[in-house]
């Protein structure tokens, strides 16, 4: 198993918000945690990926057998675990190049191989940026900074296609795109799917889930997994709306 | 006081000796006597004056810096009412600069478009103190762009005075870079008056000297103009930097933009103090300022002072300061990509003074600068 979420609760602010959640990813899966606002979609991504904020008031987290509650964002990151964000960050005076060159090579240097020389990486970023259609333009521009919010999504991916994650989570990444940007991402995402790594996908709406379908989707409301499914659960729910989960629920 | 008053009997044998040695008209002769006169009565501003209450020079002050007595002339018969203009009582050092001014004089001829950077530069020698006094016209439909930089090598005494005059429709871009030696003191003011229909554009980087100050004031005096007085300060160690400036709106129609930015780490300290005029007939103007601070450590302490004064009801105005960290939520976002703490702190810092440095238009200076930037964070960003 390479994802073990094992009745965690955690919250920010000494509110809490996971209320005993389980979830088991493995490799070659995709999974989409599908729920309405304040159901504790962010707090799991953010958690996952060592949000300084979030606290976890108890459970487990084992990735690759290891307790991923113990390592810091930046080391969880070298291990494979990877975000995309909602609201990407911009660094002004770093071009995306060298910002993926130098993530890259701490990466390589973290599992002792070979760091890549700005020309060798910039071969290598070439072919990535096929993934999502980006124009090499892109990668003289700094960081995110001037990028409309489908270039900073498809960004998103981009880095996601350079780290190789062997778990990527992606944060409402579909929020905020129009049709012609969430198909790229979707099919960027799609072209980085393979039996190595897994994908999970944070999303209130089901209109993803068109582009990549998930092999398992669970529903997230007041902080716990409240019902599971395969692909036909996130239809079912887009048709009768989240009160049905949790009416259904006796919530 | 006593102490004091001995270094003022230094400064006069050495400005008896320049008085004697130059061969100078009368009016300045007679100019200089006053701006000493008024330095020996006035002395340099240490103890209680609200204008330095955070900057101590008593240390600088009170070191024994050479002068050289040799002056060289240089014709200023076209600029004698700028030099008179002068406002040499602004303080002992500006009183003193111009007592032993060296003068340089730059003029932008009529409708004169000059693509080429022009490219002043200052060196102050181990111990000398040097009065660098710069007179830059540009006039009228001209156009060009100045680079001033100082970068003693050694522990200098830097006392400088720049004098602009932007004519009318004239367009002059402005590069000032302090990065004298870590051991230096600078002190420098610079003057601008802007014309009808013109546009001025100065940034000015502090990086440098241990302890620094710069008095700059942009005067609007006819309408229809724009100015941009931006700037940054980046202190390590124990630096101490200080920015007075004011810009002034003494006309209708002008716009001005202030755009400061400080980054301070170890024990460094910083000073802002932005003055904002807006005088009762300078209807329709525009004029915005900001100063943001980022602290990287808990010893560094910035006291920043934006003010705007208005006596004028038909005014879109904005002013703000900022002294904080580095956002946790940027952090995050370099960590989630591997980078570590280290590394994605210091590329955070320096995105922060990009957005002041990358204004340098000139890519020469820009890439210094960028270079001066990244050693001090030790940063490697190769392309």
């Amino acid at each position: 198993m390479l994802l073990e979420v094992k009745d965690l609760h955690a919250g920010i602010d000494g509110k809490e918000i996971l209320k005993g959640l389980n979830l088991r990813v493995d490799k070659g899966e995709v999974h989409a945690i599908m729920g309405p606002n304040g159901s504790g979609k962010s707090t799991l991504s953010k958690v996952l990926a060592g949000h300084p904020s979030y606290e976890v008031i108890s459970g487990e987290v084992i990735y690759e057998g290891r307790n991923l509650l113990e390592l810091e964002p930046d080391e969880r990151a070298r291990e494979g675990v990877f975000m995309a964000f909602q609201y990407p960050v911009e660094v002004p005076g770093v071009s995306n190049s060298q910002f993926l060159r130098l993530a890259y090579n701490e990466k390589m240097k973290h599992h002792g191989q070979e760091e890549l020389d700005p020309l060798e990486f910039n071969d290598h970023l070439k072919e990535k940026a096929k993934v999502v259609e980006m124009d090499p333009a892109f990668f003289k521009r700094s960081v995110n900074e001037g990028f409309s919010g489908g270039e900073k999504k498809r960004n998103e991916i981009l880095q996601m296609a350079v780290l190789e994650p062997k778990l990527a989570i992606l944060d409402e990444t579909d929020s905020g795109l129009d049709i012609d940007a969430l198909r790229i991402v979707a099919e960027g995402v799609n072209k980085l799917r393979s039996s190595e790594n897994a994908i999970i996908l944070v999303t209130h709406y089901q209109r993803l889930l068109n582009y990549i379908t998930p092999d398992f989707v669970h529903v997230l409301a007041n902080g716990r997994i409240v019902k599971e499914g395969g692909k036909e659960l996130a239809i079912e729910l887009e048709e009768k709306g989240y009160d049905w989960v949790k009416s259904a629920t006796g919530k | 006081m006593t102490v004091e008053l001995a270094k003022e009997v230094i400064y006069l044998k050495d400005f008896k000796k320049a008085q004697e040695s130059a061969n100078e008209p009368a009016w300045l002769r007679s100019l200089r006597e006053e701006a000493f006169e008024y330095f020996t009565e006035k002395g340099f501003p240490v103890g209680k004056i609200e204008d330095w209450k955070y900057t101590n020079v008593a240390p600088f002050v009170a070191e024994r810096w050479s002068v050289s007595r040799d002056r060289t002339y240089s014709d200023l018969e076209n600029v004698a009412a700028l030099v008179k203009r002068f406002n040499f009582s602004r303080n002992g050092f500006t009183a003193l600069n111009l007592a032993f001014a060296e003068f340089v004089t730059i003029t932008i001829p009529k409708e004169t478009k000059i693509e080429e950077p022009i490219e002043i530069s200052f060196l102050g020698e181990e111990h000398t103190a040097i009065f660098p006094h710069v007179l830059i016209i540009a006039e009228e439909g001209s156009k060009a762009t100045i680079v001033e930089t100082y970068a003693s090598p050694a522990k200098s005494f830097t006392n400088a005075a720049v004098q602009v005059v932007v004519g009318d429709n004239a367009s002059l871009t402005h590069y000032r870079v302090q990065k004298e030696s870590a051991e230096a003191f600078h002190v420098g003011t610079t003057e601008v008056t802007v014309g009808r229909g013109s546009h001025y554009d100065s940034t000015n980087i502090n990086i440098g000297a241990a302890l620094s100050r710069h008095d700059i004031e942009v005067k609007f005096t006819e309408e229809g103009s724009e100015a941009f007085v931006d700037g940054l300060y980046m202190l390590n160690g124990t630096q101490h930097s200080d920015t007075h400036s004011i810009i002034d709106h003494t006309v209708p129609n002008c716009t001005s933009h202030q755009n400061y930015k400080g980054v301070l780490n170890d024990r460094s300290r910083a000073v802002f103090n932005g003055k904002v005029f807006v005088r009762e007939n300078a209807h329709g103007t525009d004029a915005q300022q900001s100063n943001k601070n980022l602290l990287l450590s808990n010893d560094a302490r910035v006291d920043t002072k934006p003010q705007l004064e208005i006596f004028n009801d038909d005014v879109k105005c904005s002013h703000g300061a900022t002294v904080g960290q580095l956002e946790e939520e940027e952090l995050f976002y370099l960590l989630t990509r591997g980078l570590p703490e280290n590394l994605a702190r210091n590329l955070l810092t320096y995105g922060f003074a990009e957005e002041i440095i990358r204004k340098i238009g000139v890519e020469s200076i820009k890439l210094d600068l960028d270079e001066a930037v990244l050693n001090r964070l030790k940063v490697k960003l190769e392309v």
